[in-house]
């Protein structure tokens, strides 16, 4: 077999001659692909297709999906508003313990969501350390609530956000910034009309990212919000659910999941899978 | 009057590097700071745009009033970037509009001025156009119209002509010479490029290593170079010496010129000026010295010799002449330059 780089170091004649494949790495690579591949091949195959239509039209599923959608959207709109702002902090401003900063913004990211859930409960919880204050002050509870959902699912997912964020401004010529600064403006005129703009296809990245996260998300949401039918019973939690009553829903209800993961990293295509 | 215009001494420190120049530049006046790559030219100009900090023992006065004091986006400057960095998001119009609508205009007010600076440059038909759909020549006008639009009363230019090809770039040096002729406020400009500098300036400070070591008129710094690079940049020998009337010690050579120079002085001839003979010429009085030929190079129209010996130096000769004198490297030759045209000026 012989191939060429266009790309690689030239070589003598442009030639390769590549030796044989060594089996010892060939092997267990197709194996982790079959790994990977064949659940989701199997979903596909056990799918009750001649009765999709009508399952997915089930109100439990329809309530449930419009709950995930809903609160997975709201918890990106509050990722955005916290995150981009915290983004801009640790990739722009000279913080003291900034590199502290950033290992706790990844910590969710590593964090088992359970325990998310469990930390989110002792502080946001009813006789947490914040959540009694806002019960007194403002009679607000969180847990068990839609809201809750919202607050697990963003607390879980903003660390994608801030992450691809980070990154798109640490890439940003901030030579433009500076020339918007000899121009006379403010840094936030500067951010607002130069930064933002130039960064926003990693905005957009990092919201598809972040949305995708906190749709998905399980953990953190049954420990702090519960699993109530219509308030705080998201898709996945529904997953897991139908699975012991009824198996072949948890399928249908998989198969949503899965497509809207496959429509994000189509359109995350360039920016994620080819960036190598 | 004499507080009008800019005057400043520039110390940036960092690790391993100093800047500390001082130089003033007059309202309507084009200084250009010139100097070779990590020189610092560069630092000099993002510290007086505020872009870089300023050591204790730094200062910038424009018009009267300290300017290190404030922040970059509170300074009345303008400044052109060597890649002109016009935002890419923004149309042409947008881009020039940018400052005036950062400094308080109205929209509409911002876009009319715009549209005039524009329109000053002969770009009006590209308003509309995305910076990428620009060319290099029309990217610089806009650039420099947007740094124009905020009527700073300090224009900054780094490296202005650098991104562009040989081509365009005398058309927009000739441009920008007119441009810079009709701004009253004061300009300093940034250059590797000793034609630029000639072309636009009025005035040459001469960086080296992080200092000042000549400045002047162009011309003046053109006929008495005081450093090697400079003597390289406006290509003439340069030899430090003592002198003693109308004669200086260089070395072991005494070398007659028509100037009266005493005690340190520099001595130097156009390359063009040297001629080269394979025995001993008798005649006219001339600077005359025993040279070995390191090599021949292309010089325009002429040949270029390198002659080492007791002084380093560069000789133009025509091709018919390498021809006669069969010169190859390591040859002895003749080196001969007329007194008349041996320049000496005090070191």
């Amino acid at each position: 077999m012989t191939t060429t780089s266009p790309t690689g170091p030239a070589r003598g004649g442009g030639r390769v001659v590549a030796g044989r494949l060594p089996w010892v790495l060939v092997v267990p690579a197709l194996l982790g692909l079959a790994f990977l591949v064949l659940p989701l091949a199997g979903l596909l195959i056990r799918a009750p297709w001649p009765t999709l239509l009508q399952r997915l039209a089930e109100p439990q599923v329809l309530e449930a999906l419009r709950l995930s959608l809903v609160t997975a959207t709201i918890a990106t709109a509050v990722c955005l508003l916290l995150g981009v702002p915290l983004a801009w902090l640790l990739a722009r401003v000279d913080l003291p313990g900034r590199r502290v900063v950033r290992a706790l913004v990844t910590v969710p990211l590593v964090l088992p969501p359970v325990v998310g859930g469990v930390a989110l409960l002792l502080v946001l919880g009813r006789r947490g350390l914040v959540g009694q204050w806002l019960e007194s002050a403002f009679g607000v509870t969180l847990p068990f609530t839609t809201a809750g959902v919202v607050v697990a699912e963003a607390f879980v997912a903003m660390p994608f956000l801030v992450i691809s964020v980070e990154g798109a401004l640490r890439a940003a010529d901030q030579r433009y910034e500076e020339a918007a600064a000899t121009l006379g403006a403010s840094r936030w005129t500067v951010f607002r009309r130069v930064t933002l703009p130039l960064v926003a296809p990693g905005i957009v990245a990092g919201a598809v990212l972040c949305w995708a996260r906190a749709l998905g998300e399980f953990g953190a949401t049954i420990t702090f919000a519960g699993n109530f039918p219509g308030t705080t019973r998201t898709m996945p939690l529904a997953v897991y659910l139908a699975l012991e009553t009824e198996p072949e829903a948890a399928i249908v209800l998989s198969l949503v999941l899965l497509a809207v993961s496959v429509v994000i990293l189509a359109s995350l295509r360039d920016r994620w899978v080819n960036a190598a | 009057m004499t507080a009008s215009g800019l005057r400043a001494r520039l110390v940036v420190t960092r690790p391993a590097f100093r800047l500390d120049v001082s130089f003033e530049a007059a309202p309507g006046e084009v200084v250009a700071l010139l100097g070779p790559n990590g020189a610092g030219k560069t630092t000099a100009l993002r510290a007086l745009a505020g872009l870089t900090g300023l050591a204790e023992e730094g200062h910038i006065t424009l018009d009267g009033r300290p300017l290190h004091t404030e922040p970059p986006d509170r300074r009345p400057i303008g400044m052109v970037f060597q890649d002109y960095l016009l935002f890419p998001h923004l149309s042409a119009l947008d881009n020039v509009a940018f400052g005036p609508r950062c400094r308080g205009a109205s929209k509409a007010e911002a876009r009319r001025v715009a549209a005039d600076l524009l329109e000053r440059v002969g770009l009006a038909a590209h308003a509309a156009a995305k910076p990428r759909r620009l060319s290099g020549g029309q990217a610089q006008r806009v650039a420099l119209a947007r740094a124009l639009a905020v009527r700073p009363r300090l224009l900054l230019l780094d490296e202005p002509l650098a991104a562009l090809d040989a081509h365009t770039r005398l058309e927009i040096r000739s441009r920008l010479r007119r441009d810079l002729a009709g701004f009253d406020g004061a300009t300093v400009l940034v250059t590797h490029d000793p034609l630029d500098a000639m072309v636009l300036a009025d005035r040459l400070v001469v960086v080296e290593d992080g200092a000042v070591v000549q400045q002047g008129e162009p011309a003046e710094v053109a006929r008495r170079p005081r450093t090697d690079y400079v003597a390289r940049l406006v290509g003439l020998n340069l030899y430090r010496g003592t002198g003693d009337g109308v004669r200086v010690k260089v070395g072991e050579l005494l070398f007659s010129t028509i100037e009266q120079v005493d005690g340190p002085a520099f001595v130097a001839f156009s390359p063009a000026a040297g001629a080269l003979y394979r025995t001993r010429p008798d005649g006219s009085p001339r600077n005359l010295w025993q040279a070995a030929v390191e090599g021949v190079e292309r010089h325009g129209d002429n040949v270029r010799v390198h002659l080492g010996g007791p002084i380093a130096a560069f000789v133009d000769i025509t091709p018919a002449a390498l021809a006669d004198l069969d010169l190859s490297p390591g040859r002895q030759v003749w080196a001969a330059v007329k007194a008349t045209e041996t320049h000496a000026y005090p070191a």
